[in-house]
């Protein structure tokens, strides 16, 4: 993927200015409502919820290629994280702070994995961080039980019909993360750069990891 | 370390939810039920059949009362329950074996023949 060139050029033209001129909607004021009504009854402090915030933008897909880094190379791990995916990433030191349990899916030559969440955004964000928009949108959500293959193919993703396609719908308690098979030709390959081809996308289930997609190819 | 004699471990009494009623491989049928309010069994897998693939450990509040405000003595299990698409979608296109897995509590499931 080219990352857009955006800081490469000269600033010889005016960017807009940064500025928030919409009105607020309907859940934007009714989200500053009861943050405003929770900390004047002092439930929690204004500190508390930039915390938190911090502790978000502090995940990112990274975390997720170490794990499945991990796994590829060490086959005693895998299997803990096979067996439970939230004390695995606690060994790595990615923490789990929202008392929700990780199912891991492996991808094999005859399963490919998928998640959704159908009903919101359910997503495992101590390991990937936020999800991506589409993840979040109606099309996804919908049409990834309905028609994953159809959803795969648009990403680029053909599924011979030999192999079983899992769509796990992630709903309350559980979130999911899809191991990726390991690429052929990355025998040689150590843990770092394994990792570097991991990308989100792969731990979605909505494409393989290839020599191609890494998050260092050009 | 020592290893607990066996015979600690007999005429145990377990407390009311705490063994898991379903086992993996049982038949099941996600109620089709329609309380007000809301809840997180969506609407296209009420009233399906599938089955139970795993328990998943440990016991859990149930999320669906707790948003009442309700949670004192609902831990109870959730499963990881497996739905063939064909079950859920009469027209889908893939392979049939295609499936849906999910995970469900306790409360929304019944054992059907298998």
């Amino acid at each position: 993927m080219s990352e857009h060139t955006h800081h490469d050029h000269d600033h010889d033209h005016p960017h807009a200015e940064i500025s928030h001129s919409e009105r607020p909607g309907f859940y934007d004021i009714m989200e500053t409502a009861v943050r405003e009504l929770l900390i004047e009854k002092k439930l929690f402090g204004a500190d508390e919820i930039r915390h938190q915030i911090e502790l978000l933008d502090s995940r990112t897909p990274a975390l997720g290629a170490k794990v499945v880094a991990r796994a590829w190379i060490d086959p005693a791990f895998k299997s803990r994280l096979l067996a439970n995916g939230r004390t695995a990433c606690e060994e790595l030191g990615i923490s789990f702070y929202d008392d929700t349990q990780l199912i891991v899916l492996e991808n094999t030559e005859k399963v490919h994995n998928l998640i959704v969440c159908t009903l919101c955004s359910c997503y495992p964000r101590p390991v990937l961080g936020l999800p991506p928009d589409w993840y979040k949108l109606k099309p996804y959500r919908s049409r990834a039980v309905t028609e994953p293959r159809a959803v795969l193919t648009e990403f680029g993703t053909h599924i011979p019909d030999d192999v079983e396609v899992r769509v796990s719908d992630s709903t309350a308690m559980v979130r999911y993360l899809v191991l990726p098979m390991r690429p052929k030709g990355t025998d040689s390959y150590d843990e770092e750069q394994l990792a570097a081809l991991i990308t989100r996308d792969a731990m979605i289930g909505v494409i393989p990891v290839s020599l191609q997609t890494g998050r260092t190819a050009q | 370390m020592n290893k607990p004699a066996r015979s600690l471990a007999t005429g145990i009494v377990y407390a009311l939810g705490e063994k898991p009623i379903f086992k993996p491989g049982d038949a099941i049928r996600i109620l089709d039920r329609s309380p007000i309010g809301h809840y997180r069994v969506p609407i296209y897998l009420r009233g399906k059949v599938g089955k139970v693939e795993t328990v998943i450990e440990p016991v859990a509040v149930d999320n669906e009362e707790e948003g009442f405000g309700r949670n004192a003595g609902s831990r109870r299990h959730y499963y990881r329950v497996a739905v063939p698409m064909s079950e859920i979608w009469p027209d889908y296109v893939g392979s049939p074996r295609d499936g849906l897995y999910i995970e469900v509590y306790e409360t929304w499931l019944e054992k059907i023949a298998g």
